[in-house]
């Protein structure tokens, strides 16, 4: 195969595209599709303090990357998730990446900081592992962002990411979920904005993209991860995909142009019934914040909550009301 | 040829097939959750392969909470 900008033989086909590309081009071609999202969903502006979401893998370090190589420079946050040998893996391909472009890199370790890691908190919660992860993730991000005044928080969600997404909430008609699905967040009460610069690209171009960068990064999947429906869906679209290029793109970006304000109204209302958590003061539609409901169940912890019959229960009691 | 698998990281010898895509559908990998990189390269699909090469089929496709 021969590239489609020079004609020099190429490394990487990208079928979507009908395309093929050199090393130099597929780079300049990666830049090009971040630098769009960026423009066309008006994600940041020159100035602004940006901070990453890091977790050592192929999307949040080639995102990292192509940011400052774009001329958005952004600190990393790395959180600690205590998944055994996987998260000191992780970390420190983080921080290794962190330390050769001598970007900085904040940690925050969560049994350290909050007194419990996710293997608990998910047995704690009742909840599975991916979903005690995706929560503290969240939760933690936003909290560290709010807290050091950045002004936009950027995650490695890229376009597979997305497609296998909206493939689950559209099977459920998740509305409040499919109203929320859009690469960029408005920062509202509580939350910063956060934003998706790597929709415009598969997860196998960031894979590529890193390999002919000369980023190292955890290639290993999460332990926990394994047989979740996340993974599903995207064997799924894979498959799709390989007998129809093209599909996965034309799913997100057709949702993204035709659908999305159709469902737009209901997440607005979910995000304006929410109140300060009475433990740490994040957004949620209770008294109490998912996240510290989760920590006060994995630590044995009681939070005293007032609730509307002036009543004052612990964090478990009022969990179970609900 | 020898070809290296990941997660969990373990090598298999295969015949030699004629190129890329023919590994992968010997091998029964989707093409589109994969790179192929022989000797620290990556290549298309259209490669040919020769008896002496070690390549690496690296999956991409991560999972789990994001």
């Amino acid at each position: 195969m021969k590239c489609r900008r020079c004609r020099e033989p190429a490394v990487i086909d990208v079928r979507r595209h009908n395309a093929a590309f050199c090393q130099p081009c597929f780079l300049h071609h990666c830049r090009e599709q971040v630098r769009r999202a960026i423009d066309e969903f008006d994600m940041v502006q020159p100035g602004e303090r940006m901070l990453v979401a890091v977790s050592g893998g192929k999307d949040s370090l080639g995102l990292w990357h192509i940011l400052s190589e774009l001329g958005y420079p952004a600190d990393g946050l790395y959180i600690g998730l205590g998944i055994g040998d996987y998260s000191d893996t992780s970390g420190r391909y983080a921080q290794e990446f962190a330390d050769r472009f001598g970007y900085t890199l904040r940690h925050v370790d969560i049994r350290d900081e909050y007194g419990f890691d996710v293997p608990t908190g998910s047995r704690a919660a009742k909840r599975a592992p991916c979903s005690a992860c995706g929560l503290s993730k969240r939760h933690l991000f936003n909290a560290v962002a709010m807290e050091h005044n950045y002004d936009v928080l950027a995650t490695g969600h890229n376009l597979d990411d997305e497609a296998a997404v909206l493939f689950g909430n559209v099977l459920r008609w998740e509305a409040g979920y499919l109203g929320r699905q859009y690469p960029i967040l408005p920062a509202t009460d509580g939350f910063v904005r956060k934003v998706k610069p790597l929709v415009r690209l598969g997860e196998r171009e960031l894979a590529a993209y890193c390999v002919l960068s000369d980023i190292d990064y955890i290639v290993e999947e999460c332990p926990m991860a394994a047989g979740n429906r996340h993974l599903g869906y995207k064997e799924v679209l894979n498959t799709i995909e390989e007998r129809s290029p093209g599909s996965k793109a034309a799913f997100v970006f057709g949702f993204l142009e035709h659908a999305h304000h159709r469902f737009a109204g209901d997440a607005t209302e979910e995000r304006e019934d929410l109140g300060p958590c009475t433990v740490c003061g994040a957004p949620t539609p209770g008294d109490i914040c998912a996240f510290c409901r989760m920590q006060a169940r994995a630590t044995g912890t009681r939070i005293p909550v007032t609730v509307t019959t002036s009543a004052t229960m612990t964090a478990e009691g009022a969990e179970l009301d609900h | 040829m020898k070809v290296v698998l990941r997660n969990p990281r373990r090598e298999i010898d295969v015949a030699t097939p004629r190129n890329v895509a023919q590994l992968l559908t010997d091998l029964d990998v989707v093409p589109e959750s994969v790179l192929v990189i022989r000797n620290d390269t990556l290549v298309t699909r259209d490669e040919r392969l020769r008896e002496d090469d070690v390549v690496e089929i690296r999956p991409v496709v991560s999972g789990g909470a994001r």
